[in-house]
This record gives C-alpha cells, structure tokens and sequence, in this order.
C-alpha cells in the first residue's frame, strides 16, 4: 500500500525500516518483526506510554489509538499494518496545560478511578466526536461498549462524552 | 528555584515519586524518621513555607491523594496546592497498615490531620514566645501565623520552624479545628492526579523504567501444582539476548523488550508433571460442606433459637445462599520493576501493603529489612489484592538471578489465572416469624475458608515455585461479619463452619465476605417478610433502633419513590427492592433501593435504577466519594450479575474478558448517590459498604417483579432460566 512497503518476491538484503507518523511528527520503526503489535512499538520503542495493555486481544479497549482518526486496538494491529499511517495517542491529544476538549471534559467530570481504562476511553470519545459532534446518550454507550472499566467510573466517562459535546448529561 | 530543582531531582533519584502538584520538596531524603509517632515522620515544611505530607497508605484511584491533602490543609491553614504527597514508601513514610478495609481515610487521614493539628499547635507556640503574644489569640492562616487581633505581625511557618522539624511526638490532644469552621474538608476539590491520567503524563508502575532493564515473563505451570519435570530452551536462540532463568519450579525468561519476552515465554517448551489437584468450580458448593473443618465458632448468640423455631410451628423458613470464587479482575495485568542489588534491593510496586510485604521481599531476597525498600507507583485499579505482590516477586527473584533491573508484566491470562481469588461463601439461614409477622428468631450458618492467625501476608506465587521459605496458610480479611440481621430479633444465633482450605489461593476483595452475608441476611430478611405479606422496607423501619440506620433507609425509600404494599408486585415485569447495611456493625451506614426487571423469556435482568443513601459520618471529599460509592455499586452489579471463576481440577479456565466477563456501558443504571454528612461524626471508609447492600437489593427486585428467589449469584441469564424452570 505504502511507498516503502517491499515489493513482493523481492526480498532486499535489509529490511526497510517502517515509516509512520506518530502525534504529528514523522517516526522510523524497526521492521525487523514487524508483526510486532503496534501497542510495543508504542510504549517501548518510542516511550509514549499512555496507551495501555489491558488484554492483547481486542477485548478490553484499552490500547485504544486513532489510526488516520479511526480507533483502532493497538495490540491488535502490527506495526506492518501501521505503515504509512498518522497514528494518535492520548500523549498527542492535549497536554495538561492545553487539553483536548475531550480531556478537558474528563477532567472537569473527574471521570476516571485508576484511570487505567482513561487513554481508551478518551481516544474513543474523540473518534466518536469527530464523526458525531452531537451523539445520543445510547450513540455514547455505543461507542464504548468494546470498552472495559473494572473502576466503575463508566457515568462519570459517559457524562464527560456529553460535555465534551455539550450535551445534556446524564 | 535552582535549590528547589536539586531537592525535588534528589527525591527522583531516590525513587520517590511526588504526585500531583510539583512543589519544591523540603527533604533531606536518607535521613528521614518514619516512626509513627512522630511529626516529623509524617509532615515537613519548607522554608517557603510548602508543605510535604508522607503518607504510608496509597491512592489506588479511591482519592486518597485529594483527601488527605484537605485534612492536612484544614488543620494547617493552607491551600492544598502548597501540600505535596509521598505515598508508601516504605524509607519515606511512616507504616500506617496496608491501605485496604476502607481505612485510608479513616484511620491513615485521620493520624495525618493529628500530626497537622500537633503541628499547627507547635508553630502556634512558636509564634506566641516571638511575637509575645498569648497563644489563644493566634490562628494559623494562609501559610502564617496571624494574631487574631488583625495586628499584621504575620510569621511564615517555614521562618518559625527553621530546618530542625519539630522534633515532637504526635499529641492526641492537639486540638483539631471546629468542623463548623472548615474551609476546606467537604470540598468537592479536583483530584490532583486526573489531569495526569486524562493526558497520559501519568506515571504507572507499568510505565516505569531503569537503566540496563531486562522484561521478564513466568511461565505458570499448566495445572494448579504442578512441578517441572524438564525445560528445552533451544528455541531461545532465536531471540537475540534472551535467556531462560529456571529456580526449581520457578520458570521464566528475559529479554530486552516485552515483546521479546513474551515471544521468549512462548518457545520454550516446558514438561509440566501431572496435577489435578483442584475440585473444579462445580463442586466447591457441596465439597464446603463436606469439609474438612478445623473450627466452629459462634459469633452472636441470643436468646433462644432453638425454642423460638420450635414455638413457630409452621411458620419457619430455610434457606441456602452461595457466593462464589470470584477474581479482583483488575483492568491492567499486575506490573512490578525490581532492582536487586547485592547488598540492597528496590521495589517499585503497586501493592497496597508496602510496608506490610517488606519483611517477606528481605526475606525472599536475604537481605535486612532496612536495605529492602518498596516505592509505591500506580497499578491498574485494586481491591483487595490482586497480582502486584506476586508480580513484585516475580521481578525481584528474577532481578536477584541475574544482576540487572527487572520488570515484569502479566499477561491477561496469568492475571484472570493466577491472582489471589475472593473465597467462596455458603450460608444457610432459618427463621421464624409470631402471627403478626415479627420475626421471633433467626439463625444463620456459615461456612468459610479459615484464615490463618498471625499470617502476616498471602503467600505468594514466586517463591512457592522456587521452594523458598514462606509462612503457609490463608488470607481472606475478615469475611464473616454482618451475619446477624440488624432488627432487633429477640433469638438470634450466627454460626460458622471453618473450612481449613479454599478452592484457589483466597486474599482479600472488596468488603471482604459481607457482600455474601449481607447478599443473605437482606434476601432472607425480605424472604420472611414476603410469607408474612409485609412490606420489607417498612419491616426493616419497624425493626431498626439505630437512628442513623433509620435515617439512611428512610432517605433511599424516599428517593426511590417506594410505595408500601408486600413482594411480589402485583403487575409482574418490573420491581423493586432495598437492602441495608451496618457496616461491620460499627462503620458506614448504607440503604440501597433498586428498580429491576426480568425478561423470563432470556433470563436477562436488567438493572433500570440505583438509590443509595450513604452514612460515612464526616464527608472529606464529597466529589471522589461520590465516585467511590458509584465504582463499588456499579462492580457489585457485575459480581452478582456476571462473575464466578471457572476452573477444572487443574487450571482456571475464565482467563480472559470472554470467559470472565464484567459488566460494560450497555448494562450501566442510572445510579443516584445520596450522602448524609455528619461533619461532627468521624470520618469513616467509602469504598466499601456501598458495595454490601446491593446483591439483596438486586435479588429483593427480581423477587418483587417475578416471584422468583434467586439465591445462588451470579444471576446469569442461564441460572434464571433454570430457576424460572424450576420453580414452575
Ligand atoms: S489491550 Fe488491546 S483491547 Fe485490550
Ligand atoms: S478507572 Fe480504573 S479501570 Fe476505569
């Protein structure tokens, strides 16, 4: 798909690295194993450890990133699979100082225990957002349901959802 | 601002971590008292007149951070933005017990704010003798000492006390501010550490790293007590600088990335000994009564059971009820980094009993107590405990073997495998009722896992697979209180069969055993009330004498909109139901009132709407505890509903979110928090008792919407069929 990707049956004598941009800025990733999922490219190699490893497959949300502004699991998706595409993670949203309006929302909801689901939650949210600018309460619970938190905090998440919407909340 | 740097980087190097507001920090790191006696153990104040609190309990996500803060603040006279946190770590703070039993607050808060108060009476005096000013016409205010007078003679409490601390040991009688003068305590103040989480600057112990640090994986055996027989490490090789560490039955591998490691764990190839040691999650019902058992214990005894049954004729009632084995679930697998060195070892872990692990980690490692340190991080949500400990130890033998820092993550499977499980619970009740529906006499028994006197910690994975020397026996918290019912019946007895096992390796979860015993008491209470047609809120009114139990049942009822009339609803589909807990018989006080409705054609019950009135006496944050008692309803709704840990007789077989499932958005009710402050009532936990009332409030509703009794959780759409089958 990409410009970088090898052609097929010709196998160069080293592999090219992966190319992707991550938070804005162009990165080079080892593609070495390259079905490596994306989640420890993430967190070790590039030190954006906000994303988290809840399950590695699929089941739990919380290594959910935005992957050309889509949601995707990062232990689900291998940095192969990343080339070429502008990945987003909770680091690259907002800053404490500058939030995303999505974590502005979380913040002023106290919408978070441990906070441990918190990445995933909040870049769902903003995926959700930027499709739906106006969702229901049920496009909410929608959007989330692939989302696990053992905290509890599941209303405050889902009123900060319709905060960040200017929603009424619930 | 440079000397404010060079502190707050010397704490860093000494692994401390400040949370929240960075405040230049007053502390000479090394040579720190944590004497629980002491203030100075527990506060310091900068020349700036900031402030660091040193705390030996932990925010696990329950707001401790904030709460404290506002209870050292109050006395202090100080905004909580001058206040920073350092939390168990066991060189820096004082041991203030594990942060477990809903006792951050009302136990670690309340000694800090005797060590405020101590303090601000100290600065007090201070400033009387400099300013020759009678003390009783001082106040501390805004970081000073200020004469009451308006006389504008102000001394900074950094000036007065100078570099030498107090020097004092805390004063019982200290005397503490005037609830009707707070500033500060009952603010709905933001949790410091929120903005760090929601833009993930957050440091979690998963997120922690060193120099040179190796990633570790264990490889658990295939079955509950198995020994390895042979390991074939040859496909290692594929992995550049991967190697096996192999101590007796402890396996693992090493690698220079997680993922190294996790494919490092998936080629080797291990030769595990037969075991089926485990009963399979079928049986633990029947095998508990069957023992076998090294104590019974009568724990209340009332009256006369026996003759007050035997007078009742016709008008007694039996009935069994079942909790089982259920896992903590966190949502991260546990995490810990461990660097071992040969004369002194550190362990940053997200356990909540720092100081009460570090004698077994000196142990584990042979080492003194003094070189062993435990720096508390942040895990994944904890409630009870759950794998940190047992990960802990993994990364500290393996940090040990090899001579390197070492940090260890679980995968999903170990963690849903291999924690520390809730114990199971059975009970079986009887009771009898006069003509008039009065209940005459009661009886409830229990049969629990007996934990081990004196055992200071459960026993942990790593060194049991590596044949080290570690005291046996059970953990569980205190799991068999609450099995009287609080309505003043005459005859009352509670018994308990002690079961000298648990099915899997028990520890304590969340309230720990009162959410079974209240779960029967409350659906046997209202079970009596059905076959007299009373109505059981109103029988719980007539039978409390406690004015602030009355006054949290009255208060749900009210906001539920409940109508009296007896259970079962007459127009079947929807119904209600309430429940009540005493915590501990001497804590919290807690009313739940539901809505509920069951689908008898799916077995699905769903939960429309949550009531809870909550009685904590002294509210310190009404915010995060508001979230704390919504956290607690909304994860006892998922025990009762959905979880039990699945096991055959050699593994657990609910190792992922499929095979274990927890309740998500869809199934979320609408939950209203009603608080009763007590502000001249001590402050008591919040994490806690909310959960114990709402496995009988849910059973209560189903009951009223549908006549049936459900007795046995979780209440799976499977097991309501079966019981809808059953009773028709
Ligand atoms: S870690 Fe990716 S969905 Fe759970
Ligand atoms: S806040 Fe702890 S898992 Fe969601």
């Amino acid at each position: 798909m990409t410009a970088t990707a090898p052609k097929q049956g010709k196998a160069p004598p080293k592999t090219p690295d992966i190319r992707l941009s991550v938070n804005g800025k162009p990165r080079t990733l080892s593609a070495a194993s390259s079905k490596r999922p994306l989640l420890h490219a993430l967190r070790d190699e590039l030190g954006l450890t906000a994303t988290k490893y809840g399950c590695g497959k699929g089941q739990c949300g919380a290594c959910t990133v935005l992957a050309d502004g889509q949601p995707v699991r990062a232990c689900l998706m291998t940095v192969a699979e990343a080339a070429g595409k502008s990945i987003t993670t909770l680091e690259g949203l907002g800053t404490p100082k500058a939030p995303h309006a999505v974590q502005a929302a979380f913040i002023a909801e106290q919408a978070s225990q441990c906070g441990y689901c918190t990445s995933g939650m909040v870049m769902e949210t903003a995926a959700l957002l930027a499709t739906t600018p106006e969702p229901s309460l049920e496009d909410a619970k929608q959007a989330l349901s692939g989302h696990l938190c053992r905290c509890g905090s599941h209303r405050r998440i889902l009123r900060a959802v319709m905060r960040a919407s200017g929603r009424p909340q619930p | 601002m440079t000397t404010a740097l060079s502190r707050r980087d010397l704490l860093k190097a000494a692994g401390a971590l400040v949370v929240g507001f960075t405040l230049p920090v007053p502390v000479l790191a090394n040579a720190r008292s944590v004497a629980a006696d002491q203030v100075d153990s527990f506060l310091a104040i900068a020349p700036d007149g900031s402030v660091t609190i040193y705390c030996g309990k932990v925010d696990l996500g329950q707001g401790l951070r904030i709460a404290i803060r506002q209870m050292a603040a109050e006395e202090l006279g100080l905004g909580v933005e001058r206040i920073a946190l350092i939390e168990g770590d066991t060189d820096l703070t004082p041991d203030q017990g594990p942060t477990a039993g809903s006792t951050g607050v009302a136990k670690g808060g309340v000694q800090i704010r005797q060590a405020a108060a101590t303090a601000r009476q100290a600065l007090i005096r201070l400033a009387a003798q400099r300013l020759e000013i009678a003390e009783g016409e001082l106040d501390l205010m805004d970081g000073e000492v200020r004469p009451l007078s308006g006389d504008n003679r102000a001394l900074g409490i950094g000036d007065l006390l100078g570099e030498g601390g107090f020097g004092l040991a805390l004063d019982p009688a200290a005397p503490l501010r005037r609830p009707s003068t707070y500033k500060v305590v009952g603010q709905p103040l933001p949790r410091p550490d929120v903005p760090a989480k929601v833009t993930g600057r957050h440091v979690y112990v998963h997120d922690f790293t060193l120099p040179g640090m190796l990633h570790g994986r264990v490889i658990r055996p295939n079955a509950v007590g198995a020994t390895l027989l042979s390991v074939d490490e040859t496909g290692l090789k594929a992995i550049k600088g991967a190697r096996m560490i192999r101590i007796r039955d402890f396996l693992a591998v090493l690698a220079d990335s997680e993922w190294n490691a996790i494919r490092a764990a998936a080629l080797l190839k291990p030769v595990w000994s037969e075991a089926a040691t485990l009963s399979g999650h079928e049986r633990v019902r029947d095998a508990m009564k069957a023992g076998p058992f090294v104590a019974e214990e009568t724990l209340v005894a009332k009256g006369d059971v026996d003759k007050a049954l035997a007078e009742a004729g016709d008008r007694v009632h039996r009935a069994e009820y079942y909790w089982p084995v259920q896992s903590h679930a966190s949502l991260g697998p546990s995490c810990a980094v461990a660097d071992v060195r040969s004369d002194s070892a550190t362990i940053w872990t997200a356990s909540q009993a720092t100081h009460r692990f570090r004698p077994a980690f000196a142990r584990l490692l042979g080492l003194p107590e003094d070189k062993v340190r435990l720096v508390y991080l942040d895990g994944s949500g904890c409630y009870g405990m759950n794998g940190h400990d047992d990960a802990a130890a993994d990364a500290a033998l393996l940090s040990k073997a090899v001579g390197k820092p070492v940090r260890v993550q679980w995968s999903r499977e170990d963690e849903l495998g291999w924690d520390p499980k809730g114990p199971p619970q059975l009970l079986a009740l009887e009771g009898c009722r006069d003509e008039n529906g009065l209940i005459t006499g009661w009886r409830t028994e229990m049969w629990l896992p007996k934990a081990t006197a004196g055992l200071p910690n459960v026993p942990l994975l790593a060194p049991q697979a590596a044949g080290l020397p570690q005291p046996p026996g059970l953990i569980t918290g205190l799991i068999a209180q609450n099995g009287d019912p609080p309505y003043g019946v005459p005859a009352q007895e509670v018994k308990v069969h002690w079961l000298a096992d648990a099915p899997l390796r028990p520890s304590n979860i969340r309230a720990p055993g009162k959410i079974a015993n209240v779960f029967a008491v409350e659906s046997f209470f209202d079970e009596l009330c059905a076959g007299a047609q009373l109505d059981p809120l109103v029988a719980r009114l007539q039978g409390l004498r406690d004015l602030r139990g009355l006054t949290v049942v009255t208060r749900a009822a009210a906001r539920l909109g409940w109508k009296p009339r007896p259970s079962p609803n007459p127009e079947p589909g929807i119904g209600r139901g309430a429940a009540y807990v005493h915590y501990k018989r001497s804590e919290t006080y807690v009313a739940i009132a539901m809505e509920a409705e069951l689908d008898k054609e799916s077995g699905r019950i769903r939960v429309r709407r949550v009531v809870c009135s909550h009685d904590c006496g002294l509210v310190i944050n009404p915010d995060a505890l508001r979230l704390q008692i919504e956290g607690a309803i909304i994860q006892t709704l998922s025990r009762t509903l959905l979880e039990e840990v699945t096991f055959d007789s050699h593994r657990v077989t609910a190792t992922d979110w499929t095979s274990y499932p927890i309740l998500g958005f869809a199934d979320i009710p609408e939950i209203e928090v009603d608080l009763v402050d007590r502000p001249d009532q001590p402050p008591m936990g919040g994490g806690e008792a909310a959960a114990t009332p709402v496995p009988a409030a849910l059973a209560n509703a189903v009951f009223d919407a549908s006549g049936l009794r459900l007795r046995t959780v979780p209440f799976t759409p499977e097991r309501v069929k079966a019981a809808i089958m059953e009773s028709s």
